[in-house]
């Protein structure tokens, strides 16, 4: 390949046409309450692993339904349970974690 | 899209474009890019049209780029207007045409910034008068080139000895338009048609028998963008914009594009051959790209002028099979031949985009 001294840069759009959400739809058939979430964000204002790594259960949600990989979000995930605690939606967000982390293994 | 949304639109951004008259300035780029747009705007207009068309050879830079590239003050930007406008009134026009979709917005910048601020207008004429000792007066009219060639799409219908169809099946070329961002996304009612859907270039698109083909990322920059070009490191960002509107028409099945800016048509045309070689991927039929054509480009096609005359040699995307669709001659062994025959040797081909 021929080299221009520059590369085709790496468009940051995300196609929703062509997005796979088949882990999405997955972790839906096991906790289906994930479809509730509201993207209200009380989940990562609460957890005690956010400020340290960027865990987030919401953005953990919003990327899979973008078709995304978001283990590196899930590993630093302590369990403890907190964001389950205030989600106004009711949400089991540890259930939720933990089903997604088994879907990757 | 609703077509009778459009239409309402189109009725809301019409501009008043004079008939005759005009001051002609050129772009500092195109001959450089597209050599004989420019020479085909005034030949069309002046021999073809009969059109008083004036150009003067102490025209310069409008100082858009450098000032769009953040090298230069608007101030300055301004000055440099201000002269071109003098120039105008000493040769007693005030229609003013400017080829350049760059220049165009500047001088519609100036003018809007000097209308909302008077105080700046007159600072500005006592520097021009400091600097130069020239006066003017501002124009009555400002419009593109592209304008004017829309405003006269139907004298060179009627004139064409070639229509945008397609010779073998009668249906009209499936033709995508892409205006220059600086033409009316600025300032909507600067451009015919407004800024969402101008009219411009799909006015004379259909009066020529071709039809427009809308895709999603139609409104989308070329990606040539100024800084993101001109500073090397930062060129990724300038193709992938055009990488994005090429996936985004691809299912569309386009058979040539048409622009009205300078940056726009080398950016879509040269950038092909880029994405080709990092990519593989082609986005014309059996491993061509999609000619990408300037407006005085395709008027002149229509009108029956040699392939070569017009430039088209100097396109990286290869012509030819549009011009075997619509069925206009040309000379294969000619295409590399200048002005008198002159020898302008073949350029090396690239590997995956195909060319002739
Ligand atoms: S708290 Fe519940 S509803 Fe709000 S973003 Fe987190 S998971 Fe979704
Ligand atoms: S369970 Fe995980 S995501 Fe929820 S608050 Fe605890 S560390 Fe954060």
């Amino acid at each position: 390949m021929m080299d221009f001294g520059f590369k085709l840069s790496k468009s940051a759009t995300i196609d929703l046409d062509r997005a796979g959400t088949e882990r999405y739809e997955k972790l839906c058939a096991l906790s289906p309450d994930a479809r509730t979430c509201m993207a209200c964000g009380s989940c990562s204002a609460t957890c005690t692993a956010a400020s340290f790594s960027g865990m987030s259960v919401r953005k953990v949600i919003l990327g899979l339904q973008r078709g995304q990989d978001v283990r590196p979000l899930l590993s630093a995930c302590m369990l403890c349970g907190k964001c389950t605690l205030v989600c106004p939606r009711g949400i089991n967000t540890r259930r939720l974690i933990l089903n997604l982390s088994k879907s990757y293994d | 899209m609703i077509y009778e949304g459009k239409q309402k639109i189109w009725k809301d951004y019409q501009k008043e474009i004079p008939d005759d008259h005009w001051y002609f300035v050129r772009s500092c780029i195109r001959q450089n890019f597209f050599p004989a747009s420019e020479r085909m705007f005034t030949e069309i207009t002046r021999n073809v049209l009969g059109k008083d068309v004036y150009e003067t050879p102490y025209h310069t830079t409008c100082g858009g780029i450098a000032y769009h590239c953040d090298t230069l003050p608007q101030e300055t930007a301004m000055t440099i207007v201000a002269r071109q406008f003098a120039l105008m009134t000493e040769a007693g026009y005030e229609n003013y045409a400017a080829s350049c979709i760059t220049s165009f917005g500047n001088y519609a910048e100036v003018l809007e910034t000097w209308h909302e601020f008077p105080e700046l207008e007159a600072r500005i004429r006592e520097q021009l008068w400091k600097a130069t000792r020239r006066e003017f007066k501002k124009p009555k009219y400002l419009a593109h080139t592209s304008d004017l060639i829309y405003h006269w799409r139907n004298q060179i219908a009627e004139k064409a000895k070639f229509r945008l169809v397609d010779k073998d099946t009668g249906e009209p070329l499936r033709i995508a338009e892409h205006i220059g961002c600086h033409y009316a996304k600025m300032f909507p009612s600067k451009g015919v048609g407004g800024a969402e859907y101008p009219y411009v270039l799909t006015g004379m698109v259909e009066s020529w028998g071709g039809q427009i083909i809308d895709y999603p990322e139609r409104r989308h920059c070329c990606g040539y963008g100024f800084r993101q070009y001109h500073v090397k490191a930062n060129r990724g960002y300038c193709v992938s914009n055009t990488h994005k509107k090429f996936e985004s028409m691809e299912p569309y099945g386009i058979q040539a594009i048409v622009t009205n800016c300078p940056g726009c048509p080398y950016f879509m045309d040269r950038w092909q051959y880029f994405i080709a070689e990092q990519t593989g991927k082609t986005y014309g039929k059996d491993g061509f790209g999609i000619p990408v054509l300037t407006y005085e480009e395709l008027a002149g096609l229509v009108l029956g002028y040699d392939p070569w005359d017009l430039g088209l040699q100097l396109h990286q995307v290869a012509v030819e099979p549009l011009l075997d669709r619509i069925g206009i001659p040309y000379d294969p062994k000619a295409k590399y031949l200048g002005v008198n025959k002159e020898d302008l040797l073949r350029p090396s081909l690239p590997q995956t985009l195909k060319c002739f």
